[in-house]
């Protein structure tokens, strides 16, 4: 069935069609309609799933997790400042090795106060163990629902899943979705079968205290974890392929990169934009295609690498700056790159910093200017991008 | 004792009372010792150990304490209210 929705009405949707056994949820804009839909399909009987009402983010991450250690497979949604206000929790659902999947709609962190798109609420969860998924458009919220409670259960993994969806730019905007009918998703994922749960009848203790001599190894084990599920997301996309008809691009999405001599990483939403100047340059002879890093955790280190052979200029586009550094997404490429025999020049490129809108021809000006710091040297690592500058000046 | 990664679940799993990761018996520097003269099996010890390291097998049978856990807090010797716990130096 194909319907024109929202991204917060695809997430519900996914959500359901996953036939998770606990919600728990606490509203904050942009994300306040997820819940609203899921409580009209509970409200409907569409839907027969707890769902845990809670004083604040926190405590929603805490019932997530107390559900899923009992067995149920749990979802929840929320952004920015309820994100990090899940923080703590976050750290011991995926220590917990709990496969919960959790919508996160990216908006800025405030003050100054903004609802709008901006990445650093999910790029701050970065080292709490949970992989993170960020999503072009509609379908792919959807879609990466279902696939994600694949990945993060498969026994060989068992961690927690970020979804991120641009705020507004897919939270509030519609686009046709396919809605994928009940029984084709039940048969592409079965039941929650956890190796272990909490039962009255051989009662345990979960997460209790251990001396430095044991502590690594349990780090470890999460380690290897994350480095297998890069091999399972994969897998799951190209069995969704199957069954579905349609992949999302696995680790990196990549689009016209074959014989590039450029590449323009980008990360959500501004990818359609990278999409749409990528067909035309291309039709104006220059040789450019887009990189779209859909997983951030685990980091595609091998999928990176193996893009930029060839490669002579790298745009990296970061919603996102890390205070006293560079943008993150520019970080990760270079910390991945540097070992490599040949590197391509690499600039990083902020932009669309708390909702500010990218369009055509800010990629186009980074264009030109990465190809000529590509042939003269870099000016900076790092350029912010439509900035207001004193005196009026770009 | 140490183990590897192949040899632990994926997050610590204990069961109850005792816990494979954790044998706190290693900690104590005083060792509660139950006087059966004075006991009078009211098992309050039981009650308050922190650590579930004193054993009750029946109400008939004195408590025992598990040295592989009891950390030698002394909480078990405070509330006996009969004085029949000593805590006596471990040498
Ligand atoms: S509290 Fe004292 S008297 Fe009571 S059972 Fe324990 S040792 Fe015996
Ligand atoms: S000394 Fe502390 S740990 Fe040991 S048996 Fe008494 S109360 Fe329990």
């Amino acid at each position: 069935m194909r319907k024109v929705i929202t991204g917060n009405h695809a997430t519900a949707y996914g959500a359901k069609l996953s036939r998770p056994g606990v919600i728990s949820a606490y509203p904050i804009t942009p994300q306040t309609t997820i819940v609203e839909h899921i409580a009209d399909f509970i409200a409907d009987g569409e839907l027969s799933c707890e769902f845990v009402k809670v004083e604040s983010e926190h405590s929603a991450m805490a019932a997530c997790i107390s559900a899923q250690n009992t067995g149920a497979r749990t979802f929840t949604a929320t952004s920015a400042h309820g994100l990090a206000l899940m923080h703590e929790m976050l750290m011991w659902a995926a220590a917990g090795r709990l496969p919960i999947v959790m919508v996160n709609v990216n908006r800025a962190m405030g003050p100054p106060w903004s609802i709008w798109a901006d990445h650093l609420d999910s790029v701050a969860q970065r080292d709490t163990g949970w992989m993170q998924v960020y999503c072009e458009d509609n379908q792919e919220i959807l879609d990466t629902t279902i696939m994600s409670f694949k990945v993060g259960e498969s026994r060989d993994v068992l961690m927690p899943t970020m979804i991120a969806e641009d705020a507004f730019y897919l939270s509030h905007t519609v686009e046709p979705v396919d809605i994928p009918d009940q029984e084709d998703v039940d048969a592409f994922l079965p039941p929650y079968d956890p190796p272990f749960k909490l039962d009255v009848d051989d009662p345990k203790g979960f997460g209790s205290l251990v001396m430095p001599n044991n502590y690594m190894e349990f780090r470890y084990l999460m380690k290897l974890a994350l480095d297998r599920a890069r091999e399972r997301i994969v897998e799951v996309d190209r069995e969704f392929e199957e069954a579905f008809g349609r992949s999302h691009g696995g680790l990196v999405d990549l689009y016209r990169c074959e014989d590039a001599e450029y590449l323009i990483v980008a990360v959500g939403t501004t990818s359609s934009t990278v999409r749409e100047v990528v067909d035309q340059l291309r039709s104006e002879g220059e040789k450019v295609g887009l990189a779209r890093i859909r997983v951030f955790r685990p980091f595609p280190v091998d999928e990176v690498r193996a893009m930029v052979r060839g490669v002579k200029g790298v745009a990296v586009l970061d919603r996102v700056y890390s205070f006293g550094a560079f943008g993150p997404f520019y970080t990760e490429l270079i910390a991945a790159l540097y070992g490599q025999d040949e590197r391509p020049v690499i600039k990083d490129y902020l932009v669309g910093i708390g909702g500010r809108d990218v369009r055509s021809k800010h990629i186009r000006d980074i264009y030109s200017n990465l190809k000529a710091v590509t042939r003269d040297g870099l000016d900076s690592e790092t350029e912010w991008i439509d900035l207001n500058r004193p005196g009026g000046g770009a | 004792m140490p183990y590897d990664h192949e040899s632990i679940p994926p997050t610590p799993i204990t069961s109850v009372p005792s816990d494979q990761f954790l044998k706190t018996g290693s900690w104590r520097t005083f060792r509660p010792v139950i006087d059966r003269d004075k006991c009078i099996k009211c098992f309050i010890c039981w009650k308050f150990c922190p650590d579930v390291s004193v054993r009750v097998k029946d109400e008939d049978s004195y408590p025992e304490i598990d040295y592989e856990f009891c950390k030698g807090c002394g909480i078990c010797a405070r509330e006996c209210p009969k004085d029949a716990i000593d805590m006596v130096l471990e040498v």
